[in-house]
């Protein structure tokens, strides 16, 4: 443990000289603020700085993250406050910011939210611009769910991602030495597991998470989309049908029946506990095993999500930060965001966060947290195969009210149900046409 | 009128007629004054003084009543969205609902809800007050502790339910098995209709204390002569109740049955915590949908239709229940 931490620490130094160098390459062509001067600026006594934030799965990124603000505020002279929330609490605290013009100055954005919020975020072209140039471009994700009307209304920050959790001991158990690459493969091997009493676990109910991860992903692997790229919904297709079928069929084979109920929740503590045998889900289920359950985090592994007859895809979650419109503290607001996206500073969160995120742009990919622990490099490489609610369309408010009537979701759940396929592509078809009308 | 010291007041206000807020209690205390002079003079006028002390409640009322809802209904006639101004937009938010098959759910959903529960906790409520009138041991503390899970916060004991209700780890499934009763688990929440029956019951818990004290303030309000009477007139328990108790204490259990009629109508933290309504939208009310496109997709106007749908069936409950009291009286 002690070698591959020193080895993990040189390897970090050698991290941020070459991040030096490209900061300093930055510095050469003239990038303005903080970021050339390597320190922050200085703004008029009495500013002040309020941030609005998610609280994180992992502890020591909240920490990190305040220190980190509170670092940012004695260099520039701002007295900086930031408040951490439950993510449920965010949506009215933003909407109650915005209708009445006062509140943080920066707030926390999750996935498509800029859409959602953009008539009460002020732009951060320039943030955003400065981060893609230093790090070689952004993820087609971050660029699709920040920027509105060819505007970044956020600026990224994180990718978070849910991938599949699963027991190598008892896949190979029954015959998987690795996670397979396809459905149809995942499907023989999950039959076999669940023969065995050892069946995967998928909520099918309301949550924000879980349920959206399939519904969304499955019926992007199976070809089909909720919308074309013009917004027309076309979601009644031979390719959902294929993908309800395979759902229903994947549910009596391989899936744990208590599904339905399940919030985001239930499949960790059903991993856990042992009584499943994979799940899709994001990397806390590792991180509360390797503290409680050595035994299960040595026995289990990440993978990515199999391929269907049109590819692999990730229903991706990913976080950035809006400057709010009314806040007279724009400046210092993207001063913040500047310095802390800077590499000495976002380094030093990323490597908190041990893998349950990942950077904004591909460039974080080198950060030798991934090399740390084998397990989590599914993480690292699912944002790449990353899709939004509304793909290929825009992730916009009609895409959000999609999400929030769960139409997927329900789709699929009222096939698992009995519901004919057809009559479940039919239904959705008539939800999504209100919903994107 | 010679002292010119006025006591504190106590203004009740009516409870507004979509709020389930208990009236607030506004103390106005005027110091006191010398000789009636000036304003002191002015006060000893019986509509001025009216005024005077009226005048908080009736602000109070605007503000934290009457504005919010006219607000209410001017977003629900409205295209507003979080951020732009909203347009008029007439009825069409209600038409949009109309055809919406998820809100029709909610729709019957919440009226299923609220009905079964509102029985429920009335006939659950009645049983446990006209036990808790008799005499016996630690009265007082069964009394009180009956109260109990109307006073923990909905939330925390709606997590514990989550817990009892958990698809895994369920507790009522482990003593069933354990009993013999069943052999396979019983997936509560997982079915729509077993998950309104378990939304029902939780309600029902949370709920029955509240009636059933204070049907038993009612209860003690029964003169004993009348049972004893009765009882000489050779009626038995059932008609004693039915004749005697039960007309004594109307009143009182339409006043119950009409706040808790509009407590259950407006129910959103419960579902919210234990289904939100899933699975397949099966358990959305009025208040968990409203949530959802209200906030989750910023909505507002279209969320405030959703919930304003309540408005006009609650008034007619209001209505004819007042109506009927005062009848009574």
């Amino acid at each position: 443990m002690a070698e591959s931490e020193s080895v993990a620490s040189i390897n970090r130094r050698v991290f941020l000289k070459a991040a030096g160098v490209v900061t300093g390459a930055a510095v050469a062509g003239g990038i303005p603020g903080i970021v050339a001067a390597q320190k922050a600026p200085s703004f008029p006594k009495g500013t002040r700085l309020s941030i609005l934030e998610w609280v994180s799965f992992v502890p020591a990124s909240d920490v990190e993250f305040k220190r980190l603000a509170a670092e940012f505020g004695k260099l520039a002279g701002v007295e900086v406050t930031a408040d951490l929330i439950n993510m449920n609490d965010l949506n009215p605290r933003i909407a109650s910011a915005i209708e009445t013009k006062a509140g943080p100055d920066i707030i926390m954005m999750i996935n498509n939210w800029p859409h959602l919020y953009a008539d009460g975020l002020a732009d951060v072209d320039d943030v955003a611009e400065e981060i893609a140039k230093r790090d070689g471009g952004f993820y087609d994700i971050s660029r699709r769910i920040n920027m509105v009307d060819g505007r970044w209304k956020a600026a990224p920050f994180t990718m978070g991602s849910g991938v599949w959790n699963y027991r190598e001991d008892w896949f190979k158990e029954v015959g998987a030495n690795k996670f397979p690459d396809t459905w149809d493969e995942l499907r023989k091997v999950g039959t076999a597991l669940k023969k065995k009493n050892l069946p995967i676990g998928q909520a099918f109910g309301h949550s924000l998470g879980d349920p959206n991860s399939w519904a969304y992903a499955v019926t992007w692997c199976f070809g089909a989309t909720e919308i074309d790229d013009k917004g027309k919904v076309v979601i009644n297709s031979k390719e959902t049908i294929e993908a309800l079928k395979f759902t229903v069929a994947f549910w009596k084979d391989c899936l744990d029946d208590g599904g339905l109920a399940w919030d985001d929740s239930n499949n960790n503590r059903a991993f856990l506990a042992g009584t499943i045998s994979a799940t899709i889900n994001g990397a806390s289920i590792y991180f509360v095993a390797k503290r409680q359950f050595p035994e299960i985090a040595k026995a289990m592994n990440h993978a990515h999500m199999p391929k269907g007859p049109a590819g692999r895809f990730y229903y991706q979650g990913g976080q950035a930060h809006g400057v709010m419109k009314y806040s007279k503290n724009q400046q210092v607001a993207k001063e913040f965001l500047r310095w802390f996206m800077d590499r000495p500073q976002y380094d030093k969160y990323i490597a908190a966060n041990d893998g349950y995120v990942g950077g904004p742009t591909p460039y974080w990919e080198k950060h030798p947290l991934w090399e740390k622990d084998p397990k989590l490099v599914t993480f690292r490489d699912a944002p790449k195969f990353g899709r939004w609610t509304g793909y290929p369309g825009q992730p916009s408010r009609k895409a959000s009210e999609a999400l929030v009537k769960y139409i997927l979701v329900d789709m699929y759940a009222q096939a698992i149900k009995g519901m004919k396929p057809e009559d479940a592509a039919r239904w959705a078809e008539a939800e999504l046409k209100k919903a994107y009308a | 009128m010679a002292d010119q010291r006025i006591e504190p007041i106590l203004a009740k206000s009516a409870a507004s007629g979509a709020s389930v807020i208990p009236a607030p209690i506004v103390v106005v205390a005027v110091p006191k004054l010398g000789r009636p002079k000036g304003l002191g003079h002015l006060l000893e006028r019986e509509n001025v003084l009216a005024g005077v002390l009226l005048a908080p409640t009736l602000v109070i009322l605007t503000l934290f009543i009457a504005y919010p809802f006219v607000l209410g209904i001017w977003l629900a006639v409205s295209d507003k969205v979080v951020g732009r101004p909203g347009n008029f937009v007439g009825l069409h938010n209600f038409w949009v609902n109309l055809n919406d098959s998820i809100f029709l759910r909610a729709f019957q959903n919440t009226f299923v809800y609220t009905f079964i529960a509102t029985i429920l906790k009335l006939m659950l409520g009645m049983a446990a007050a006209l036990l808790l009138n008799q005499h016996f041991r630690f009265k007082r503390i069964v009394r009180a502790s009956m109260l109990l899970p109307w006073i923990v916060p909905t939330v925390l004991s709606t997590l514990a339910w989550q817990w009892m209700f958990d698809a895994t780890f369920s507790v009522f499934n482990w003593m069933l098995m354990n009993a013999g009763i069943i052999s396979q688990r019983i997936l509560w929440l997982g079915d729509g209709t077993l998950a309104m029956g378990c939304l029902i019951t939780v309600n029902v818990w949370r709920g029955m204390p509240f009636f059933a004290i204070t049907l038993l303030a009612g209860l003690q309000t029964v003169n004993p002569d009348l049972h004893e009477a009765a009882e000489i007139d050779g009626a038995n328990a059932w008609q004693r109740f039915w004749r005697v108790t039960l007309p004594l204490i109307k009143p009182i259990m339409l006043v119950v049955v009409l706040f808790s009629m509009i407590a259950t109508f407006a129910d959103f933290q419960l579902i919210y915590v234990l289904t939100r309504g899933g699975p397949y939208s099966s358990t959305h009310v009025f208040g968990t949908y409203a949530y959802e496109i209200a906030m989750r997709a910023a909505k507002l106007g279209q969320g405030a239709s959703i919930s304003l749908f309540l408005f006009p069936f609650l008034l007619m409950v209001i209505v004819f229940q007042l109506w009927y009291i005062r009848r009574g009286d």
